[in-house]
């Protein structure tokens, strides 16, 4: 079991660099066979320019990673994003926790109340159409008001883009426990909460892993766009704003930043699979995500 | 159902534990604070105010970071907690919400957020002169605004486009038909990569930004040389920037603010005054605040900054009402493509005062040259990336 586990893993890890290469290599062939000035097809102007400002080499997106960082004595831009990246997953995981708590609650709360579900849900899906921009100064007006540090914004609307992969995912797994064992529990003359605890809270958890996937790479993405948009946080946001303004003469300098984003993104992620393998050890096989 | 049981508590210590991780988070803010209360022995109390910026830390707010660092907000019994702004952030907009006391803001987007309601004031007009630039290849032969016709003219929008269409329709061009108007990035990619035929530019940076890039025709830095540079001040076209404004309700009843307001002004100016004296000095200060512009770059926007402050013939921060006038006249006759104006009708009483700045110059008294009169600027090489 468990060397059948580490090989898979292994090998997803080896499938991860191979498939960054590729898409490496594409891009590289693409700038060297491609028009310079890019091109028309039919007319429409859809073939991209392939020269350095605006596809710069791959090597020199890597090489901006050990420029020195301005302003940080002997550091090189790679360890201060280190540091970025280290200040917006704090805030990254903060939002998840929140997002996650929220989410689950919504959930508990609609699987136990059909009205809830039926007034609830179509709201739930519409928060999610609001563009995190038009919100966040709305956020941070009412952060301002409460006299709170400007992380918590982050930690709102990091929570915010992460509560709904959860709600939804929750609620499909409390909702599909097995009729037979539902029946049993009820032969106990089990309530309502002990069914949950002791049914539909397990038989949910396969459902939840994929809504926290999402919900975990989300709440990454939110604490970035409070961090461009509402400033006073300096993390891997503060970094690609940052880093672009020197597009002009450096072009592959935000891709540093960029880097540091997705980066951040797979940390989470991890995360939340190394959650997974821990909490479903236990389980047959099928049951696994 | 123990392995469940276990599970569950596993989960349950590992959210503990990023809960614990989470209220870390608070430990360091981005923002810098003032006045390391070296000369507090001189105050009864030091007085705590913010002040919100346009945009991240740069050259730009030299002044107010030199104030901070070179104790002259310390001096005057004040703890300045200078906040940075971003993408969204409205500077007269979070002075109006009372998130801060005092903010950075030009006058027209200023008086637009005034005219929405917004009780405000301006206390200080700190920019005499305007920065915007339109910058075109040489070869372009686009060298006063009447040249814009039947070009590609890229501006940024979002109030920072008046100057171009007051410029265009003093030279009675259309702005629908006559020329093409396209938005533009706060870089000049768009103009080095031949898709607009002259770009929007403040002196201080944008303008830099050319200047810093590798001319791909000779693998050499582009030079003045290369370039037309159009300015709305010289076209007569210039509108008043950055300026401190502050809440004008509280101005008119908090005698302690009304103070406060006075003491800030005078060692912000002073700052100002340090700058313009110790161009080096106070781009390192920018970067040492947490600046990442590199050391040539911070320097020229250091110096190009002066330019806009120095000389001040009637003494720094004072509102010229000539210059306050043009500002309202073009902010309110000058239709964008949308056909609206910066103003609908000229700014009610109260839009300005310059008895805080008059003020303030009595606390500098002579600890500072209010009025530069023998400023020259320097001369400031870019390098490759700003470097």
């Amino acid at each position: 079991m468990v060397t059948r586990r580490a090989r898979s893993a292994v090998r997803r890890s080896v499938l991860f660099v191979v498939a960054l290469g590729l898409v490496a290599v594409g891009w590289e062939v693409y700038k060297a066979l491609g028009p310079d000035a890019g091109g028309d097809i039919f007319g429409w102007k859809l073939i991209p320019k392939t020269n350095d400002r605006v596809m710069p080499h791959t090597w020199e997106m890597f090489a901006e990673l050990t420029r020195p960082a301005i302003g940080r004595g002997d550091q090189q831009v790679w360890q201060v994003l280190l540091g970025y990246s280290w200040y917006t997953f704090q805030m990254s995981v903060a939002g998840l926790i929140a997002g996650t708590a929220i989410g689950v609650l919504l959930a508990v709360l609609m699987a136990r109340f059909g009205i809830v579900e039926r007034g609830l849900l179509p709201y739930v899906v519409l928060s999610q159409t609001i563009p995190l921009i038009a919100l966040a100064p709305q956020v941070t007006a009412i952060r301002g008001s409460l006299d709170w540090p400007q992380w918590t914004s982050a930690v709102a609307l990091a929570a915010f883009l992460s509560f709904f992969p959860i709600t939804v995912s929750t609620l499909r797994g409390l909702q599909a426990a097995p009729a037979a064992s539902l029946e049993l529990m009820a032969s106990y003359a089990s309530g309502w909460w002990t069914t949950l605890r002791k049914l539909r809270f397990p038989t949910a958890i396969p459902y939840m892993v994929p809504g926290l996937k999402l919900a975990a790479t989300a709440s990454v993405i939110g604490v970035i766009v409070t961090e461009i948009t509402l400033g006073g946080l300096r993390g891997v946001g503060y970094a690609t704003i940052d880093y672009s303004q020197k597009v002009t003469s450096q072009p592959a300098s935000v891709y540093a930043a960029v880097f540091a984003a997705a980066a951040l993104g797979l940390v989470m992620f991890a995360m939340i699979v190394g959650c997974e393998t821990y909490v479903m050890r236990n389980r047959p096989q099928e049951e696994r995500g | 159902m123990t392995n469940r049981k276990k599970s569950l508590k596993a989960i349950a210590v590992g959210a503990t534990v990023l809960g614990l991780v989470a209220a870390a988070c608070g430990s360091d803010d981005a923002t810098d604070s003032g006045g390391s209360g070296s000369d507090a022995a001189a105050c009864e109390t030091t007085g705590s105010v913010s002040l919100q910026l346009q945009w991240f830390t740069q050259a730009q707010f030299a002044g107010y970071y030199a104030a901070a660092d070179k104790g002259f907000y310390a001096a005057q019994c004040l703890d300045v907690e200078i906040k940075e702004g971003a993408v969204e952030i409205v500077p007269q907009a979070e002075l109006a919400t009372g998130n801060v006391d005092f903010a950075i803001a030009w006058v027209p987007k200023a008086l637009q957020t005034r005219e929405a309601g917004a009780d405000i004031v301006n206390i200080s007009q700190v920019f005499a002169r305007s920065g915007t630039l339109q910058v075109s290849f040489a070869d372009s032969g686009i060298t006063s605004p009447a040249d814009f016709a039947g070009k590609t003219i890229g501006n940024w929008g979002y109030g920072n486009e008046y100057e171009l269409f007051a410029a265009i329709g003093a030279e009675g061009l259309d702005p629908a038909s006559d020329v093409t108007l396209v938005g533009q990035q706060f870089d000049m990619v768009a103009l080095l990569e031949g898709e607009i035929d002259a770009a929007e530019a403040m002196t201080y940076n944008e303008y830099a930004m050319v200047l810093e890039a590798i001319n791909p025709d000779t693998g050499e830095l582009f030079t003045a040389d290369d370039f037309n540079v159009i300015s709305y001040e010289e076209a007569g076209v210039g509108m008043l920037q950055d300026a401190v404004w502050a809440d004008a309700g509280r101005l008119a009843d908090d005698a302690e603010y009304k103070d406060q307001a006075t003491r800030f002004v005078a060692a912000s100016l002073q700052g100002w005054a340090y700058c313009r004296d110790n161009l080096a000095e106070c781009a390192t200060i920018v970067t040492n605040a947490g600046s990442t512009l590199g050391e040539s770059h911070q320097q020229w926007m250091m110096n190009e900054v002066n330019k806009l402050i120095w000389p001040a013939p009637d003494g720094v921060g004072l509102l010229n009402s000539a210059d306050w006038d043009r500002t309202v006249t073009i902010s309110q006759s000058t239709p964008n493509l949308e056909g609206a104006t910066v103003l609908t009708a000229a700014p009610s009483d109260g839009a300005f005062t310059t008895e805080i700045t008059k003020a303030a110059w009595a606390l500098v008294g002579d600890g500072a040259d209010l009025f530069g009169n023998d400023y020259a600027p320097e001369t400031v090489v870019l390098k490759e990336g700003g470097n």
